[in-house]
């Protein structure tokens, strides 16, 4: 309708008493490469967690290509969709987790596969070439029979991300993908977004690498207590900070 | 004392006593699949978050393992039959077994549901998995994995109280010896054979349990 790829209007979402997004309005273009910045309870992961329905929200709407998410309003009450039409709607996005969540009984093809067969209804002889396809995308083609247990992190976080890329979502997200790897293996995963990103994938990422929120992305949203406090192009953000709530937090931030 | 082994007597009804084995791993097979089957849907009712699930759930783990074994077994077999439920002595004993070991499967089954990482639901719901995909495809094989160890002592457990079917005349291993053991006197060397045929079994199953955990087990 609006031709918008996601639109977040007045998102509201509180924990009991607690309220941790207090008001949210997001646009997004097909294309377009977000990173959400700010400090911890800050609420970017849980507006993230939003869009796919891993957390209920109580207020506002979320949009994907006009699509409204999670719920429906029917003569004035508002209520949750119908399981099966929210799984379909969670398709629609890709997200890739802090800790990986890799499938630790299945190898990296069939990580990659399960989605392909049991959401996509693929033949299983199609979905593994889909998942080596990718895999071979993310540098790991010769790791494919390999399981969770027995590949890096770097390489764990990869095949999550091939897992999310496969199903050929509209938008990706992804969580705080590299705080939970170690320093060195942090350069291998960004490099995949990078690519992605090269590629025209739309995405919305939680971040912690400032330098890398600066090189990727053509927006940075800066969330400050469950609030948007500032949002415009990296460049004229992290140069020129307009808040000082955002001064100060790039002053506690490491570039590197 | 003027006690002179002779096995001789035993090894004349051995036949007898392979027989009520027989018996005793059928009904131990029969009553841990049912049991299987009870102690996962229970399992699930104990970690429901609708009340009207998870009541009838505990209630039914706390009765039953509150209760020893033996006078489930009288009460199924003698008491059943006055509120108009009538079984055979098998039938009986099979169900009996199979409520028992549902109760103690549940909380087997539980912890091991508890210990699947809540990200890797997440994650499949992420890629546009419905619940019921989740628990087939990831919850039931981690939970798997997660209690062979413990289910290999529960079912040797289980396999072992099917002796207590001899107490309402079910003609498994203990029912057989007693029976040699009355109509030939070896009394030690009766219970001593029938023990041994006991040991043996378990050791049996347990290498067997492994074998299966080692196959299952996730390579890292």
């Amino acid at each position: 309708m609006t031709g918008n790829l996601l639109e977040i209007r007045d998102l509201h979402k509180r924990y009991g008493e607690v309220e941790v997004l207090k008001g949210v309005d997001c646009t997004m273009q097909q294309g377009d490469v977000i990173s959400i910045i700010g400090s911890s309870g800050s609420g970017k992961t849980t507006m993230l967690r939003c869009i796919n329905m891993l957390e209920e929200f109580q207020g506002g709407s979320i949009r994907i290509d006009g699509e409204e998410i999670g719920y429906e309003t029917m003569g004035g009450a508002r209520r949750r969709k119908k399981e099966k039409e929210i799984a379909r709607q969670r398709a629609m996005t890709g997200m890739a987790f802090q800790q990986f969540n890799l499938f630790p009984h299945m190898s990296a093809a069939e990580n990659v596969m399960l989605g392909l067969v049991k959401v996509k209804g693929m033949a299983r002889d199609e979905a593994r070439g889909v998942a080596e396809k990718w895999l071979d995308r993310v540098g790991l083609a010769e790791r494919r029979d390999r399981y969770p247990g027995q590949l890096s992190g770097g390489q764990q976080q990869r095949v999550a991300i091939a897992r999310a890329i496969a199903m050929n979502p509209k938008l990706m997200l992804f969580d705080e993908v590299t705080s939970a790897l170690d320093p060195e293996l942090v350069n291998e995963v960004l490099q995949v977004i990078k690519d992605l990103a090269r590629d025209g994938m739309s995405m919305l990422l939680v971040t912690h690498e400032m330098r890398f929120a600066f090189e990727v992305s053509n927006r940075v949203i800066f969330m400050n207590q469950g609030r948007i406090g500032e949002e415009g192009n990296p460049r004229e953000m992290f140069i020129k900070p307009q808040t000082e709530r955002l001064a100060e937090f790039l002053k506690t931030s490491t570039f590197n | 004392m003027g006690y002179t082994l002779n096995f001789s007597a035993v090894w004349r009804s051995f036949d007898q006593l392979l027989w009520g084995l027989g018996l005793s791993l059928a009904l131990a097979f029969v009553a841990i699949a049912i049991g299987c089957v009870l102690g996962l849907i229970t399992a699930f009712g104990l970690l429901s978050k609708q009340g009207a699930l998870r009541h009838p759930a505990r209630i039914y783990v706390t009765i039953i393992r509150n209760t020893p074994i033996l006078v489930l077994v009288l009460f199924t077999f003698f008491a059943m039959p006055q509120m108009g439920i009538r079984l055979g002595k098998i039938e009986s004993f099979v169900a009996t077994l199979s409520v028992y070991s549902g109760a103690y499967l549940a909380e087997v089954f539980r912890g091991g549901l508890l210990a699947v990482p809540n990200g890797l639901k997440e994650a499949g719901l992420a890629i546009g998995l419905t619940q019921a995909q989740i628990r087939n495809s990831i919850v039931i094989p981690l939970m798997l994995r997660n209690v062979l160890p413990s289910l290999s002592s529960t079912m040797i457990s289980l396999f072992k109280d099917t002796s207590l079917a001899a107490a309402i005349a079910v003609p498994e291993l203990t029912f057989e010896a007693r029976k040699i053991n009355v109509e030939t006197f070896r009394v030690i060397e009766t219970w001593i054979v029938a023990s041994c045929l006991y040991v043996a079994t378990c050791s049996v199953l347990a290498a067997l349990l492994r074998r299966l955990e080692k196959r299952m087990s996730i390579p890292r």
